[in-house]
């Protein structure tokens, strides 16, 4: 159980995925913009990070790993990924109406999204236990939707101000970022420290 | 003709394709995907490698010649077999061809150089994600012939390249006063290292500060060529990653 609290905590303030690891950054400036849609993406991200870790972490493991077809890894889980969404986004259609109408919009946007992807190579590659895997994609979906929610709020901030004329639209929000980031750096040693 | 192309069109896979049909020309083609058209610069694409990856001079050139060969190989794969391959699976399609460059890296990476592939971690199977290839590969193999893809393709790359060589010698040499880990005059003695600069609020912050000094060169640049300068790279949904209109949207979604 510590062991399980330890992967979620880091991966969602430690070890942030967006602000730490860089995954996701081009949703990240995208959606940020403006609250409602960030939680949408959020939400759209989550759900999927944990299906295609349901997916992809059984199929390396009993499938690729017995058969010496690890290095398909890459290929495979891209076109897991890519499957998975589409057949979610087909399910969702017809039985969660109000659910899709929220998270719909977003779902074809998350195949190439590198979070998805990254935390199922993660997965593989930290050589997690199935219940490992699945509360890490947990958290890095929990640890995206806490970054995009503060940035959103940073940014409707930053588009009003005031800015030199160069530094105007993408530079100055990066650099916003980049202080978003100092202060996630605040948690350093936080979770090592707070289930020992 | 120039005066149409305003802010949303300029992004526009389709009008850019549109107004480039003359250009065809290697030379311009090449050049600018390097500079006018400098796809971690000016589109602000491929974003994730361009600040993870760069904290080293070292890694972020690697990290390009990786991107170079995948842009290079897939753009003509796709090009060469883009009349054979239907209209409906495309997507799918290009993702297996640009997966197949990316496995072809990982394993070269793994076998020749395997300090680099611990340095440069998951990031190099990421490039399968990495939205500048699947969009050139949607916006320009998927129309074009092979050899202006092959060129597109490289000037792409090396575009990407350059951005993030700029990227990582900025952050290695203020960060850890080194320069593909040989020491230099005055930095690291007389100036400290600044360890800022290698962590990933860095990575953010030298990447605002290049992308507005592009910004403000292209505009120099535009000017003394005559041309009307274009309009800045706004942000906003997913069109931010231009791969966006080709990946997501056309495989079905409502965006």
């Amino acid at each position: 159980m510590k062991e399980l609290m330890i992967i979620l905590f880091s991966a969602i303030l430690v070890d942030n995925f967006v602000l730490s690891k860089f995954l996701g950054i081009c949703s990240f400036l995208g959606v940020s913009k403006n609250l409602k849609t960030a939680m949408g993406m959020s939400g759209a991200v989550i759900l999927v990070m944990l299906a295609s870790t349901a997916l992809t972490w059984p199929i390396q493991i009993w499938l690729l790993d017995p058969l010496g077809l690890g290095y398909l890894q890459t290929l495979v889980f891209i076109l897991v990924i890519a499957a998975l969404v589409q057949m979610i986004e087909m399910v969702m259609k017809k039985t969660m109406p109000p659910l899709y109408n929220a998270l719909g919009i977003f779902l074809p946007l998350i195949t190439t999204n590198c979070a998805v992807l990254g935390v199922a190579i993660l997965n593989i590659t930290k050589s997690y236990t199935f219940t490992d895997s699945m509360v890490n994609a947990l958290g890095g979906g929990l640890g995206y939707t806490l970054s995009l929610f503060l940035f959103s709020g940073v940014r409707r901030k930053v588009d009003k101000a005031d800015v030199p004329e160069a530094l105007k639209g993408l530079p100055i929000t990066l650099i916003a970022a980049s202080l978003v980031a100092v202060s996630f750096f605040g948690f350093k040693g936080l979770v090592e420290n707070l289930f020992r | 003709m120039k005066e149409d192309v305003s802010d949303k069109t300029y992004l526009n896979p389709d009008e850019r394709l549109a107004e480039q049909k003359k250009k065809n020309a290697p030379l311009h083609v090449l050049l600018s995907g390097i500079l006018f058209e400098n796809p971690a610069l000016v589109l602000v694409l491929g974003t994730c490698p361009l600040l993870a990856i760069t904290t080293t001079a070292q890694n972020a050139f690697f990290m390009g010649l990786a991107v170079i060969f995948v842009q290079v190989g897939s753009e003509v794969i796709i090009s060469f077999v883009r009349k054979i391959i239907p209209d409906k699976v495309r997507i799918p399609a290009f993702i297996t061809v640009i997966a197949g460059f990316v496995t072809i890296v990982q394993m070269l990476v793994s076998a020749y150089l395997p300090a680099l592939n611990e340095s440069l971690g998951i990031y190099i199977p990421l490039i399968v994600v990495n939205c500048i290839v699947l969009a050139r590969a949607e916006a320009y193999a998927s129309k074009k012939t092979v050899i202006s893809s092959f060129f597109d393709g490289l000037g792409m790359g090396i575009g990407y390249a350059v951005a993030l060589f700029l990227m990582g010698a900025v952050r290695e040499i203020l960060g850890n006063g080194t320069f593909f880990g040989m020491g230099l005059p005055l930095f690291g003695t007389v100036i400290e290292p600044m360890m800022f600069f290698i962590l990933p609020p860095g990575g953010f912050f030298v990447y605002g500060i290049w992308i507005c000094l592009t910004q403000i060169f292209m505009k120099r640049l535009n000017r003394f060529l005559g041309k009307k300068a274009p309009e800045k790279p706004e942000i906003g949904g997913c069109e931010a990653c231009g791969g966006c209109s080709g990946c997501g949207g056309s495989q079905g979604g409502t965006v």
